[in-house]
């Protein structure tokens, strides 16, 4: 579809903006539709006769993106009615390829959870099957795409959450190296973990996508100077004597066999394109929900420390005084998870508790990634699941935080360790829902991973089935 | 009882780069409010900071200047609190690892030089401002992102005298780096002084209080000398000095409480995870220690090995980069060293005081300063001329020598023309020679006022001494 171009841009936005119609209603990917200005755009593009890979695809930005002059939530309360002033690096790079923008994406509200269900607006459900989540925290984006509402979209992840969702909808998700795309624009969550990151229908798309917002940004001191890559390029479906690390915890206890099958066999596929693989450990990872908890909320307690009511957002009424208006701004703004994560954080780095929790995190951190810098010293990739099991119910465990925090038990070790994963649809389970693959590799490496992840696709269907909405 | 009292000081001042800390808007004083913006000073989501690196680079300049040491790795932190002057509701600052260590400064008090110490300086982003209009605030966040450095020195003061003395010091050496104007009254300076009282021979401090409003180096010691004094009189009855923050007021001279401290203030410091940690390396480190000029205290000694100013003068001179410079460059173009001392630390500050001008704003220059000392040196002006060339070159500017010229200010030196004046004065006055003659030499300074009254002060005052003594004996 990129390269064949046999329909005119306006249609192909169109097409996007009908199948929205039909089926969001349903879904509720969604938050905020950009049609009228879509719709231009897309004249525009096709009479300047623009003929990038990318000119004039329809893409999904989630609302933790910011889009100068569309409303750009976060999923919150606290933001319902903020119009950014400027646009994001990775939307300004969107517009030099020549994508349109067709609306902003639901989300756990800031980025803080596994199903989308934090979100302060709406519940998106599942493509495959409307009874489930569509995992989070970019379960807009992900959802979309699966929904064929638009090829691309782009998330955030910070402790899975395009990983997850990609896994749970079916569609492939990339997590790129920590500093590979600038975050200038991405309202913060966890600074030393977020990451934004392309979710499409297939490898192909994504590896496109990736090419396209990669790079540093004299805006981001954390975004890296490393040379921005042709990743499509490189989809040979060669994996011929790759090398492949598969960590005993990732198949271990809490996760599901139909899960842990799926991988098995997906590990069965990739030796016969001619890779081997061996079982090693990551012995830290099991401490990787527990840090991450504490290092993301600490940083979150500081990062959503600025909506304050003050210069923009959402502000009380009938405050009585500078601290009354911050308490009722925050309390009436912010919803219980997040509030909750800003507690969690607050209390981390308190006076007193910062050395056995913020400073012992950031200690285990390094433990987790030298784990990963260990096993990927003599192998090209580490393959496991994405996710435990797959999608659960709207309303299934959303009153039980631990049990939705333990379901980025595989997702969030990489995100510590700043390596970059994708998840790619490695079958259906029992109940007809997606099951995805991690693929993770050494940083800076996506090509590699995307390498992988093409040839696995290629020799498989899955990524070709869609839901029947 | 008697007590010793122990001072810190914590300075605030604010760095003159073009451009602030974190965002590329002006760091300049005196715009329209919030027109010295971006995103970036006023915290929009998404927004992240990038690092001036001119401001490191000015920091360690200060650094340096106040002898401390430079670390080869310094770290941001967030130091995290509620107010709206704060937009991000953290300050990016400088905890564990700040830009410089362990440095001092030398001042000197009754004629004795003491050592202070300076536990730290570090780099951080200044503020926005608040005004309180009734029952509103407004926020201007021009000042929001400013790069500032706290000086924070030991607890060596032990007087108000010496604290005065240390804030003059300091703030000539910061100036002397150019990397900051030091201006209290638009806040690119500010002082906030921690002070206790102790029995003499104790080691232990005693409870500090915390003075803020400091508004100049006057208020500083003002405020210390009534807060040692109040803390003497809560020990001498019996009492116990609290740990508090007061606030000196400037129309009655006493400090008043502004809040208990209960503990210390929980800022909850963690690394700022959106900037990378400052490796300073010893190239940066030397290409930095050679940009510093000539310092104060270097500048004293010349003066005094060189030009051979008394030490007081020498000192007077250098506290200001602006007067060393502008003295410097007088006896450059040709002015007597002394003379041009003479001028700078008295004419000159007066002027300005009274004008309440900058030397900057005024016409005088080194050049026709020095054109006008040489006109004295040689007698074609009597000093008494001098001030009215001097009032004219300043307020005016133009060459010396021309006004004098133009003017007819040359002094009547030549006898014929001087005998004149004194024979109309002698004739003019028959009481003053009859008082001269029953012994009272006071007449002859009545009789010189006159002649230079009635020469418009332009006769030489030497000439007419020598010439009455003469004509008053023939009379």
């Amino acid at each position: 579809m990129l390269e064949k171009k046999e329909v005119s841009i306006p249609d192909l936005v169109d097409e996007s903006f009908k199948r929205i119609a039909a089926v969001d209603g349903d879904v509720k990917a969604f938050i905020t539709l950009d049609e009228e200005n879509a719709r231009k755009q897309a004249e525009e593009a096709q009479s300047a006769g623009k003929t990038g890979i990318l000119s004039g695809i329809p893409i999904g930005v989630k609302d933790n993106i910011v889009t100068k002059g569309l409303r750009t939530t976060a999923a919150s309360q606290i933001l319902r009615n903020f119009d950014p002033i400027y646009d994001a690096t990775v939307v300004n790079k969107l517009h030099e390829a020549g994508t349109i923008t067709v609306g902003k994406l639901n989300m756990d509200e800031f980025a803080m959870g596994s199903s989308t269900e934090n979100s302060s607006f709406q519940k998106t459900r599942n493509p495959w099957n409307l009874n489930h989540v569509p995992g989070g925290s970019s379960g807009g984006s992900a959802a979309s795409v699966a929904a064929g509402e638009v090829p691309f979209s782009l998330g955030s992840d910070t402790g899975g959450s395009i990983r997850q969702p990609a896994s749970f909808c079916g569609v492939v998700g990339m997590k790129p190296t920590y500093g590979r795309v600038s975050r200038f624009g991405l309202i913060a969550f966890a600074s030393s973990l977020d990451q934004i990151g392309p979710i499409t229908r297939n490898v192909e798309d994504n590896a496109h996508l990736l090419e396209a917002i990669v790079g540093i940004d004299p805006h981001d001191s954390t975004s890296a100077n490393v040379p921005a890559e042709k990743f499509s390029a490189n989809l040979t479906g060669d994996i011929k004597g790759l090398r492949i690390a598969v960590p005993k915890e990732y198949l271990g206890e809490g996760v599901s066999e139909e899960v842990r099958q799926s991988v098995l066999s997906a590990l069965k596929v990739l030796e016969g394109l001619g890779a081997t693989w061996e079982e090693v450990s990551l012995p830290h990872s099991k401490y990787g929900v527990a840090t991450y908890y504490l290092l993301a909320s600490s940083e979150a307690s500081s990062n959503l420390a600025r909506f304050d009511g003050i210069r923009y957002g959402y502000r009380a009424e009938n405050a009585d005084n500078l601290i009354d208006l911050y308490k009722k701004t925050r309390a009436e703004g912010f919803g219980d998870e997040v509030k909750r994560r800003i507690m969690l954080g607050t209390f981390a780095l308190s006076s007193g508790y910062y050395d056995a929790y913020y400073k012992k995190a950031q200690q285990v951190r390094t433990l987790i990634k030298k784990d990963f810098e260990d096993v990927l010293e003599s192998y090209d990739v580490i393959i496991g699941p994405t996710t435990p099991t797959p999608a659960f119910k709207i309303g299934e465990i959303i009153d039980d935080p631990l049990t939705m925090y333990a379901n980025d038990i595989l997702t969030i070790p990489v995100n510590l360790a700043g390596v970059p994963g994708i998840s790619v649809p490695c079958g259906f389970a029992e109940n007809g829902l997606p099951l995805g693959l991690q693929i993770i590799g050494h940083h800076f490496d996506e090509k590699t991973v995307y390498r992988v992840a093409h040839a696995y696709e290629q020799a498989t269907d899955f990524h070709k089935q869609k839901p029947g909405l | 009882m008697q007590f010793e009292t122990v001072i810190g000081l914590e300075v605030h001042v604010e760095l003159k780069t073009n451009s602030k800390i974190f965002s590329s808007a002006p760091a300049h004083f005196g715009a329209e409010p919030n027109t010295n913006t971006t995103v970036i000073d006023l915290g929009y989501p998404g927004v992240l900071p990038v690092m001036n690196e001119k401001a490191v680079e000015f920091a360690m300049k200060a650094a340096m200047a106040i002898n401390c040491e430079i670390a080869e790795e310094s770290i941001w932190d967030r130091k995290n609190y509620f107010y709206p002057d704060n937009p991000k509701a953290y300050q990016v600052s400088q905890n564990d690892k700040p830009i410089g260590e362990h440095g001092w400064v030398e001042i000197e008090v009754n004629g004795e030089t003491k050592r202070i110490g300076i536990t730290r300086l570090h780099l951080e982003e200044d503020a926005g401002k608040l005004t309180h209009a009734g029952k509103h605030s407004l926020c201007d966040y021009n000042r929001q992102g400013t790069p500032l450095v706290e000086i924070v020195s030991e607890p060596d003061i032990r007087t108000p005298e010496e604290a005065y003395a240390f804030l003059e010091k300091l703030k000539a050496i910061i100036q002397y780096t150019e990397v900051s104007d030091c201006k209290m009254e638009e806040g690119s300076l500010r002082c906030d002084a921690n002070i206790s009282i102790r029995p003499f021979g104790q080691d232990e401090f005693g409870t500090r209080t915390e003075l803020k409003n400091l508004n100049s180096f006057n208020f500083v010691r003002k405020g210390l000398e009534y807060e040692e004094k109040r803390q003497a009189e809560v020990v001498s009855s019996g009492g116990k000095v609290e740990q508090e923050t007061r606030r000196f007021d400037e129309s009655t001279g006493k400090t008043i409480l502004m809040r208990v401290k209960e503990g210390s203030d929980d800022y909850r410091y963690f690394p700022e995870p959106d900037l990378l940690p400052v490796y300073i390396d010893e190239e940066w480190k030397e290409r930095v220690r050679a940009s510093i000029p000539e310092l104060p205290d270097a500048r004293k000694k010349r003066y005094m090995e060189e030009l051979g100013l008394p030490a007081h003068d020498a000192k007077i001179l250098t506290m200001s980069k602006e007067i060393a410079d502008f003295f410097e460059a007088t006896v450059a173009a040709g002015a007597a060293a002394k003379l041009a001392s003479n001028w700078m630390m008295g004419e000159v500050p007066a002027y300005l005081n009274a004008e309440g001008k900058e030397l900057a704003e005024t016409k005088l220059t080194p050049e026709n300063l020095a054109g006008m000392i040489k006109l004295l040196e040689e007698g074609t002006i009597s000093s008494k001329i001098a001030k009215t060339v001097f009032k004219e070159i300043i307020e005016n500017g133009g060459d010396a020598e021309a006004i004098v010229k133009e003017k007819g200010l040359v002094q009547i030196s030549d006898e014929s023309a001087l005998l004149k004046f004194v024979n109309d004065a002698l004739d003019a006055n028959p009481q003053s020679i009859a008082d001269f003659k029953e012994g009272k030499k006071k007449a002859i300074g009545f009789l010189v006022g006159q002649i230079m009254k009635a020469s418009k002060g332009q006769a030489n005052p030497q000439a007419i001494n020598k010439l009455l003594a003469e004509e008053i004996q023939k009379r």
